[in-house]
């Protein structure tokens, strides 16, 4: 139980995947304007994550590892994540349109979210068994939801700040992103000396 | 032949996720219709909301399922749209009067009175909070461009006087600008029959007016005098023109002091 605790405490703070791992950025970037879509596009990454890794995950074990194809890995798993969405999205319009109108655009977007395949990736190589490997997708999503909302905050404000000219648009968000990524650097070594 | 496994591999599982999408959303496709379709492709797609609907696909689902009967509740897309919409739907619509939006002020630099400077954020609505915005006159546009800001057409802009001013010929009467005017300074008027417009809000008396700003109706009826047909009439210190009265003569203009009719 304890290692699911640590897992979710990093993932979600120390190791969180946009703000720490610097995954993911360009939704990071591009959604990140309003808060109501910030959240939306976060509960589809946290969404396929975990599906992602549980399709993945039985794929590299049980497959790719006893061919001794493990170097297939990143492309099977691309192949893989797009096939995931594509299903997810048929499924969702199909049995639950409501959740399927509130994600609307992201859910395809995600597809090329490199936090997802970050994730399964990462999982693999730092060779975790299937339930820490879900629960760390799990906690990547949720810190990439903690990431975003943060940020949708700070840029709602930045929207109406007067910035110097040259300033404006993407170099003040940039900016913006590092202080709040910096902000988050303060976790490190919480997790370690809360659990240890 | 080493590198036959991978490519066999990889083209095996590209082949089963395909044909499992292809399966699956045959199996599950969601049967869209077409009727709803053609009328969300004659809707100009900008969704901008003047039909009371959340956009585009909102009016067209409404049209579709009956909810909405009147074809013509698109401002941007104008008569032509109606007409295409009421030849799918078979509902009606009302002749569409073309309009255009005008900001009802005129007290830029020079003309109205400021009370305070503001250095506060660029927004009219925030400004408004202080003491209803920075103009003596509380009727005055504040210029800080809220209207140009949600403008889905780039008609808005506010001009080096610090009033803002629509142009009419980009302007397709989306109503945006007026929900978002803190003054409610924003009307919409015949495009077409040019109506003159009286360019002031002010409900001040004449002599009040005149203290805050040089433009501003002062309330002392000329227009109602000179007007061949009525349509002027002047309630509280203010002018207002009856636009189905009106025959455009332009007199009113003329005689107006203080170049509030326009």
């Amino acid at each position: 139980m304890k290692i699911f605790i640590t897992i979710l405490i990093t993932g979600i703070l120390t190791q969180n995947f946009v703000l720490a791992r610097f995954l993911g950025i360009c939704p990071f970037l591009g959604v990140s304007k309003k808060v109501g879509t910030a959240a939306g596009m976060s509960v589809a990454v946290i969404f396929v994550m975990v599906l992602a890794t549980a399709a993945t995950w039985p794929i590299n074990a049980y497959l790719l590892v006893p061919r001794g194809l493990e170097y297939l890995q990143t492309v099977v798993f691309i192949l893989v994540i797009a096939g995931l969405v594509q299903l997810l999205e048929v499924v969702l319009k199909r049995f639950l349109p409501p959740l399927y109108d509130a994600l609307g655009i992201y859910l395809p977007l995600i597809t090329t979210n490199c936090a997802v395949l970050g994730v399964v990736l990462l999982n693999i190589q730092n060779q975790l068994d299937y339930p820490q490997a879900l629960a760390t997708s799990l906690a990547g999503g949720l810190g990439f939801l903690v990431a975003m909302i943060l940020f949708a905050g700070v840029r709602e404000r930045l929207e109406s700040a007067e910035i110097p000219k040259s300033l404006k648009g993407l170099p003040a968000t940039l900016a913006a992103a590092s202080l709040v990524s910096m902000s988050f650097l303060g976790f490190a070594g919480i997790a370690e000396n809360i659990f240890n | 032949m080493q590198i036959i496994i991978p490519i066999g591999f990889v083209a095996a599982l590209a082949l089963v996720l395909g044909l499992g999408l292809a399966f699956v959303s045959e199996k599950l496709a969601v049967p869209v219709d077409e009727h709803e379709e053609h009328i969300l492709a004659v809707l100009p797609g900008v969704n901008c909301g003047a039909c009371g609907f959340s956009g585009c696909a909102g009016y067209a689902k409404a049209l579709h399922t009956g909810a909405e009967t009147n074809a013509g509740l698109c401002a941007p897309g104008g008569d032509e749209v109606a007409q295409e919409i009421g030849k799918l739907t078979g509902f009606s619509s009302e002749h569409i009067v073309p309009q255009v939006a005008v900001v009802r002020c005129q007290g830029g630099e020079n003309v109205a009175k400021k009370t305070y400077h503001y250095s506060g954020m660029r927004s009219c609505r925030m400004a408004a909070q202080l003491a209803g915005g920075v103009k003596a006159c509380p009727c005055g546009c504040i210029g800080l461009g809220d209207c140009a800001v949600v403008c889905p057409y780039d008609a808005i802009r506010v001009c080096p006087d610090g009033i803002a001013r629509v142009e009419s010929e980009k302007c397709r009467a989306c109503k945006a600008c007026v929900a978002v005017c803190p003054k409610d300074l924003i009307v919409l008027v015949q495009k077409e029959h040019p109506v003159p417009a009286v360019l002031c809000c002010s409900t001040l008396k004449g002599g009040d007016t005149r203290k805050v700003c040089t433009k501003g109706c002062i309330g002392c009826k000329k227009c109602e005098k000179v007007c061949p047909n009525g349509a002027a009439k002047v309630t509280n210190f203010m002018a207002r023109i009856d636009a189905d009265r009106c025959i455009a003569c332009g007199e009113c203009a003329k005689v107006c002091p203080v170049g509030a009719i326009q």
